[in-house]
C-alpha cells in the first residue's frame, strides 16, 4: 500500500487530501471547483487515476467532471441527464403530485472491474449509467418506472437516489436506497426492481409498514458478505441477511438510533460504524459529543468511540455519504462534518486525528487506498 | 464579433476570460449568443438555460446596455450596441443564497 487519498466534496468546492501509508501526515489539495457544491467525488476501483467528480449548484446547474491522473486535473465531462418515457409524478412536501425534475447527481458508484462503467443516482430519484468515461449517460428507467412513484417522497435534502450497491459476486444485481422511499432491488442488471423494505417501521408514514415510502438514509455491505446489508434509517439502524428481502432492527444500545452515514470496516464484516444524532430536529449529537460508534458484532451492542473526538459543544453534522472506510491494515475510517472537520482513524476507530478542520461544510467523503 | 460577460464561476468552468468574444449566427439574438458560446465552452451547455426547451435557468440573469433582458424573447434582436461589439451581453447568476 502506497497511501491512502480521501477525496472530499463539500458545499464550496471539493478537496484531496493524501497520506502515506502511515496515515499519520497528510496534504491537502484544494478547493477544487471553488465556489461549487460537490456532492460526490468517487474513483474507479479499476483505476485508481480515474475519478469523477459531481459539480452542481442552484444557479448553473449539473456539472460533472472526470480527472485521470487523480485529481491533478479535471474535465467537464457529459451532463445531459434525461429521463427516458414517461415522466411520472412523486409526491410533494404537503401530499400533492409533481412530475420528475432531474436536479442534481448525489452519488457516483463506479464499477469495480471498468473505469468508464459508473452509475450515478441523481435527486429526483432515478439511476442513471455511463459506459463511456462519463461522456454520456442513460437512465435505467425500470426503477423509476416500478410503479409506486406516486408514493415516493422528498425527504428534507431532496428525493434522492443516495446510495448504490453493486454486488460483487453477481452482476446482475443492484441495489439502491432512495429518501424517501426504501430500498430497491434488481436482478437483471437494472432493467426491473423490487422494493426490498418488508421489517421497516417509519412512524411517520400512514401505514408505518408500508411497502416504500420509508426514509433510508444509507445502505452499507461487505464485499465478503454482499448479502448482508446494515441501514441507518432516519430513525433506526437495520440489518438484512438475505440481500434485503427482510430487515430486523440492530439499534441496541445506541443513545440514539437516528443518524445519516453507516459504513463497514474494510476487513471485519461484522464491524460497523455509526454517527448517532440527537433528533431529526435538531441535526447534532446527542449531549454536544461527537462520538462514532462501533459494533463489532453487526449490530445490537454499541461502543462509543471518542478519542480525539470533540467531547463537548459539538454541534455539527455527518451527511450520509460523508464517512467511508480504507482498505489499510489496520482498516482505516473517515468522515466529515458540516463543521468543515475531517477525521481520520488509522486504528478502526479507537483514536482519531484532526486531517481538516476549516473546510466547508462537507458533504461526502471516499478514500482511496492506492496500491 | 460580440463581447460577453460571464460570472466568475461559469468563467472558471469555461477556463476563459472576461470579455469573451463570439461570433454568433445573424441575427444576433440571446439564443444565438448563447449556442456560438457553448459551441465554442461545450462545458457551458445546461449551465446558463436548459439543455432542451431552452428556458433560461431560474437564477441566471441576461443584461446589455443597463436592461435587464432576463425575460425578453430568446429570438429578440439584442441591442445595436451589443451587435456592434460595442457593449457586452452580461450573464449573471442572480443575487441569492450564499
Amino acid at each position: 500500500m502506497a497511501g491512502v487519498r480521501v477525496l472530499i466534496g463539500t458545499r464550496k468546492g471539493a478537496f484531496i487530501i493524501e497520506s502515506d501509508a502511515a496515515r499519520q501526515q497528510w496534504h491537502i489539495d484544494g478547493p477544487h471547483f471553488g465556489g461549487w457544491e460537490i456532492y460526490h467525488v468517487a474513483g474507479s476501483p479499476a483505476d485508481p487515476n480515474r475519478l469523477y467528480a459531481s459539480q452542481a449548484s442552484d444557479w448553473f446547474g449539473q456539472v460533472m467532471q472526470r480527472s485521470n491522473d487523480g485529481g491533478k486535473t479535471w474535465d467537464a465531462v457529459g451532463n445531459e441527464f434525461s429521463y427516458i418515457g414517461d415522466l411520472g409524478e412523486h409526491q410533494w412536501y404537503d401530499g400533492s403530485l409533481r412530475p420528475w425534475e432531474f436536479k442534481r447527481v448525489w452519488h457516483l458508484e463506479p464499477s469495480a472491474h471498468d473505469p468508464d462503467l459508473v452509475y450515478a443516482g441523481v435527486e429526483d430519484a432515478a439511476l442513471f449509467v455511463t459506459r463511456d468515461g462519463g461522456m454520456t449517460w442513460t437512465e435505467l428507467p425500470g426503477l423509476r418506472g416500478h410503479g409506486s412513484g406516486p408514493d415516493w417522497m422528498p425527504g428534507a435534502g431532496g428525493m434522492c437516489l443516495h446510495t448504490i450497491l453493486l454486488h460483487p459476486d453477481k452482476p446482475e444485481r443492484i441495489t439502491v436506497a432512495i429518501s424517501a422511499a426504501g430500498s430497491f432491488r434488481s436482478d437483471d442488471h437494472g432493467e426491473t426492481w423490487q422494493p426490498i423494505n418488508q421489517g421497516l417501521h417509519s412512524e411517520q408514514l400512514p401505514n408505518p409498514e408500508a411497502e416504500v415510502g420509508h426514509c433510508v438514509h444509507r445502505l452499507a455491505a461487505h464485499p465478503t458478505q454482499p448479502d448482508v446489508l446494515f441501514m441507518q434509517k432516519h430513525w433506526d439502524v437495520m440489518r438484512s441477511d438475505d440481500g434485503g428481502d427482510s430487515w430486523r432492527e440492530v439499534s441496541g444500545n445506541l443513545p440514539s438510533d437516528f443518524g445519516f452515514p453507516i459504513a463497514v470496516h474494510a476487513h471485519e464484516p461484522e464491524t460497523i460504524y455509526v454517527v448517532p444524532i440527537k433528533s431529526d430536529s435538531e441535526h447534532y449529537p446527542p449531549e454536544g459529543k461527537l462520538r462514532v460508534y462501533r459494533s463489532r458484532s453487526g449490530g445490537e451492542e454499541w461502543e462509543a468511540l471518542t478519542a480525539g473526538l470533540p467531547q463537548e459543544h459539538c454541534y455539527v453534522n455527518v451527511l450520509r455519504d460523508a464517512m467511508a472506510v480504507d482498505t489499510a491494515t489496520p482498516g482505516g475510517v473517515y468522515f466529515g462534518t458540516t463543521g468543515g472537520q475531517v477525521y481520520a482513524s488509522n486504528d478502526g476507530g479507537d483514536s482519531w486525528q484532526t486531517i481538516a478542520a476549516h473546510l466547508p461544510a462537507v458533504l461526502s467523503v471516499e478514500v482511496q487506498t492506492l496500491p | 464579433m460580440i463581447q460577453l460577460i460571464l460570472p466568475a464561476p461559469l468563467l472558471r468552468l469555461a477556463q476563459a476570460d472576461n470579455p469573451i468574444r463570439l461570433e454568433p449566427a445573424t441575427p444576433i439574438t440571446q439564443r444565438s449568443v448563447l449556442d456560438a458560446l457553448e459551441n465554442r465552452f461545450p462545458q457551458l451547455l445546461g449551465t446558463t438555460r436548459d439543455r432542451h426547451s431552452g428556458k433560461r435557468r431560474a437564477y441566471v440573469r441576461f443584461y446589455a446596455c443597463n436592461r435587464d433582458l432576463s425575460d425578453a424573447s430568446p429570438d429578440e434582436t439584442l441591442p445595436d450596441e451589443v451587435v456592434a461589439g460595442d457593449e457586452p451581453f452580461i450573464v449573471l447568476g442572480a443575487l441569492s443564497g450564499g
